[in-house]
C-alpha cells in the first residue's frame, strides 16, 4: 500500500501500447499511452503569473470513447501517483495504483467508459516537471520550475480534454490530491463535469497536513546531494532526504490500528533487540523499504513542487472565502466518500465539502466507509466504496443514456 | 443501523407502496425542494419524484440505505438527524419530511426545530402510542405492548421516544407551531382528519401524519 503508483525515470514521447492485462471479464483492450504537447504559441498560464511552454502531458487511457464522446471519465492521481492507474506500469513494471477500481466490469468499467489518467503538471512520469529540460537554458529546470497549484494541474488537464474533443466529462474522480483536482474541476469548469466523485479529500490543506509536508521538504533540502535543487548537474540524487520524506508521509497514509495490526512490536529477523540503531522492529524495516523503493521512481524536486501545490490549495479562498460560492448554480452531481480511520483527510474535511454543496443546493451524496486502513483505504479493496461509487455511476450513466457496454467502432482522437 | 424495525413499516402495502406515502405526497406541492430525513432505501423520495416531480434530497444513517438510494440516482447523504441537520442552511427546502423516525431520535424537539429552520414546512409521521390496541395491551397485561406493530421487546427496540397523538399536539402547542394539516391512518389504510376530536383520533388512529409550519 502506498499513496501513489510506482515508477521513476523517463517515459518516451511516443505512443506505446502495453499488453492487455486480461483482468476481469471478457477480453480487455490494452491501455493506450500517449503524450500531448502544449507549444510556445499557446503557453500554459499559471496562478503564479508565469507562463510555461512547451508542456508535455503523459496520459493513459482505457476503454473506448463513444461516438458522441459522452462516456469519458477523468481520473486524477494523488501526490506520488501517476498515469498508470491500471495495467502494467511501464516504468516500474508493477501493477497500476487503482487496479481495484479501473478495469473491465469494475467500478470504473472500461467496457463501458473511456477512462483517462494524466500525470500531473510538475510530475516525473512523462508530464513536464522540474527534472525536464528548460528550453530557455538547455538544462533541467530544477528550482527554476515555476511554483504550481492544483488549479494549474487542472488547467493542463483541461487543455488535454479539449484536445481530445471531449465537451463534457461524464465523471471526474480521484482520491486525496486527486480529490482536490476533482473539486477544482467542478468549481472552475462546472459545465464540463457531469458528475464528480472526490474521495478522501479536503477543500483545503490543514495546518497539520502542511506541517507534515514541510517535514518532508526539509528532509530533502537537508540532504547534501540536493545541491539547491540542481542535483541533476551533479549526477546524484538526494536519496536519503527523499526516503525520509516518504517514510514520514507513509505513516500519515495509514492508521494506528493498521500499523498495530500489521506490525505490533514484532522484531525483524531477530529474537531480541540489538541495543543499536539497526531496524530492530518490523515497522522500521517496512518504512525503510518504503523510503528506499520510492527514491527509485520519484524525483525529489517533483515532491517539493507537488506538496507545495497541495499546501497552497484552499478552494474557498478563491471564491471570497465561502466554499459554497465555488459551487454556486452547479448542475454537477457529487458523490463524496470518506473513511473512518483517515486522519490525513478526515471525515470532517469531507463533510465540510458536503455542507458547502448543500448550501449551494447542489445534488450531493456522501458516505463514510468504515475502515481501519487509514487514508490509503481509497486505494485498497474497500467493498463499500465500490458499492457506493458503482451505484452512483450506474444511475448517472443511465440518466446520460450510456448503455451497459460500448460497441466497438468509436472515435479515438 | 438504527432503523426503527418495529413500528416503521406498516404491514399493509397498497400496490407496493407504503400507505402513508400517498398521504405525504398529498401534502407536498409539485416541483418543490424536499429533504427526507431517515430516507432508508429512498422509497418515499422516489415516490415523490414520480408523483410530485420534487427536487429531492435524503439523509440516512445506514450505509446500506445510502447505497441503495444512491444506486437509484437519488442524492443522499449519510448522516444522523440528531447531529447533522445543523449543516443545512436556513430555508434550503420547501418541505422537510420525517417519516416514521421521530420515535428513534435522541432529541425529537430539537430536530423539529431544525426541520422548520431549514424548511418552510415539515411533515412528520409517527406511530401513535395512544392507539387503543397499544393501550389495551398495556392496561390488560401490565407489560410493554407486543403487538403486530410493536413486535420488538422493550430492551431491543430502537424506539426511545414514543408518544401519543395528544402528546405530539401538546408539543406543537408548546413550540407554537401551526398545524396546517393533521391526519390519522387506521389499520386498514383509512385516512381521517384529526379535526376537533383529537381524543378520538388518539384512540383510533394507528399513525399520525402532520403538516407543520412556523407561526
Amino acid at each position: 500500500m502506498s499513496t501513489a503508483g510506482e515508477p521513476s525515470g523517463d517515459v518516451t514521447g511516443e505512443v506505446i501500447t502495453a499488453a492487455a492485462d486480461g483482468q476481469g471479464a471478457g477480453p480487455a483492450l490494452a491501455p493506450v499511452h500517449e503524450t500531448f504537447t502544449i507549444t510556445e504559441d499557446r503557453p500554459l498560464t499559471l496562478d503564479s503569473g508565469r507562463t510555461l511552454a512547451p508542456v508535455q502531458v503523459a496520459y493513459q487511457t482505457h476503454g473506448e470513447l463513444n461516438g458522441d464522446k459522452s462516456n469519458a471519465i477523468l481520473v486524477c492521481h494523488a501526490l506520488t501517483g501517476d498515469q498508470f492507474m491500471a495495467g502494467r506500469n511501464l516504468v516500474t513494471d508493477r501493477p497500476g495504483w487503482w487496479e481495484t477500481m479501473v478495469g473491465p466490469g469494475l467500478t470504473l468499467d472500461t467496457d463501458r467508459f473511456y477512462v483517462i489518467c494524466a500525470n500531473v503538471l510538475g510530475g516525473c512520469m512523462g508530464t513536464t516537471g522540474p527534472k525536464d529540460i528548460d528550453t530557455a537554458t538547455g538544462k533541467p529546470y530544477g528550482l527554476n520550475f515555476p511554483v504550481i497549484t492544483i488549479a494549474d494541474m487542472v488547467r493542463l488537464q483541461k487543455r488535454l480534454i479539449d484536445h481530445l474533443g471531449i465537451e463534457q466529462l461524464f465523471c471526474v474522480t480521484g482520491g486525496s490530491m486527486g480529490g482536490m483536482q476533482v473539486l477544482q474541476w467542478a468549481a472552475n469548469y462546472p459545465d464540463q463535469v457531469y458528475v464528480a466523485a472526490p474521495i478522501a479529500t479536503a477543500a483545503r490543506h490543514s495546518a497539520q497536513n502542511i506541517g507534515f509536508h514541510e517535514v518532508g521538504r526539509q528532509a530533502i533540502m537537508a540532504d547534501p546531494n540536493w545541491h539547491g535543487g540542481d542535483y541533476y548537474a551533479h549526477g546524484v540524487v538526494p536519496q536519503r532526504g527523499l526516503a525520509v520524506a516518504r517514510m514520514a508521509a507513509h505513516i500519515t497514509y495509514l492508521s494506528e490500528a493498521a500499523l498495530q495490526h500489521k506490525f505490533d512490536r514484532n522484531l525483524q529477523d531477530r529474537t531480541k533487540v540489538s541495543f543499536g540503531f539497526d531496524a530492530d522492529f518490523q515497522v522500521e524495516s517496512y518504512l525503510r523499504h518504503q523510503g528506499s523503493s520510492f527514491v527509485d521512481r520519484f524525483d525529489a524536486n517533483s515532491y517539493l513542487y507537488i506538496t507545495r501545490a497541495m499546501d497552497y490549495f484552499d478552494l474557498a479562498a478563491e471564491y471570497d472565502g465561502a466554499l459554497a460560492n465555488a459551487f454556486r448554480d452547479t448542475e454537477t452531481e457529487f458523490c463524496i466518500v470518506s473513511f473512518t480511520s483517515d486522519w490525513l483527510y478526515p471525515t470532517a474535511e469531507n463533510k465540510a465539502v458536503v455542507r458547502a454543496l448543500n448550501a449551494a443546493a447542489a445534488k450531493v451524496s456522501f458516505v463514510e466507509v468504515e475502515s481501519d486502513k487509514g487514508h490509503d483505504a481509497f486505494l485498497l479493496d474497500e467493498r463499500e466504496m465500490f458499492t457506493t461509487l458503482g451505484g452512483f455511476l450506474h444511475a448517472a450513466a443511465h440518466r446520460r443514456g450510456l448503455g451497459q457496454r460500448q460497441s466497438p467502432g468509436h472515435a479515438r482522437p | 443501523m438504527n432503523r426503527p424495525i418495529d413500528l416503521s413499516v406498516p404491514k399493509l402495502r397498497l400496490g407496493g407502496i407504503r400507505p402513508d406515502f400517498p398521504i405525504i405526497a398529498g401534502m407536498v406541492p409539485s416541483g418543490t425542494r424536499v429533504l427526507d430525513i431517515g430516507c432508508g432505501d429512498g422509497d418515499l423520495l422516489q415516490f415523490l419524484q414520480l408523483e410530485r416531480e420534487v427536487d429531492g434530497r435524503g439523509m440516512e444513517l445506514s450505509q446500506d440505505g445510502v447505497n441503495a438510494s444512491v444506486a437509484r440516482g437519488l442524492a443522499v447523504v449519510q448522516g444522523d438527524a440528531d447531529a447533522d441537520l445543523v449543516d443545512y442552511p436556513n430555508g434550503a427546502f420547501d418541505v422537510v419530511i420525517l417519516s416514521q423516525s421521530l420515535q428513534v431520535l435522541h432529541y425529537p424537539r430539537l430536530v423539529l426545530e431544525q426541520m422548520l429552520r431549514i424548511g418552510h414546512s415539515a411533515i412528520v409521521s409517527f406511530p401513535n402510542f395512544g392507539y387503543w390496541r397499544v393501550r389495551w395491551a398495556l392496561a390488560l397485561r401490565g407489560r410493554m405492548p407486543l403487538t403486530s406493530d410493536l413486535p420488538v421487546p422493550w430492551y431491543d427496540t430502537a424506539n426511545i421516544h414514543l408518544c401519543t397523538i395528544l402528546d405530539f399536539l401538546a408539543l406543537c402547542q408548546d413550540m407554537d407551531l401551526h398545524i396546517e394539516q393533521g391526519l390519522t391512518l387506521g389499520r386498514r389504510g383509512n385516512v381521517k382528519a384529526i379535526g376537533a376530536a383529537p381524543g378520538r383520533a388518539n384512540l383510533f388512529g394507528e399513525q399520525g401524519v402532520f403538516l407543520l409550519q412556523k407561526r
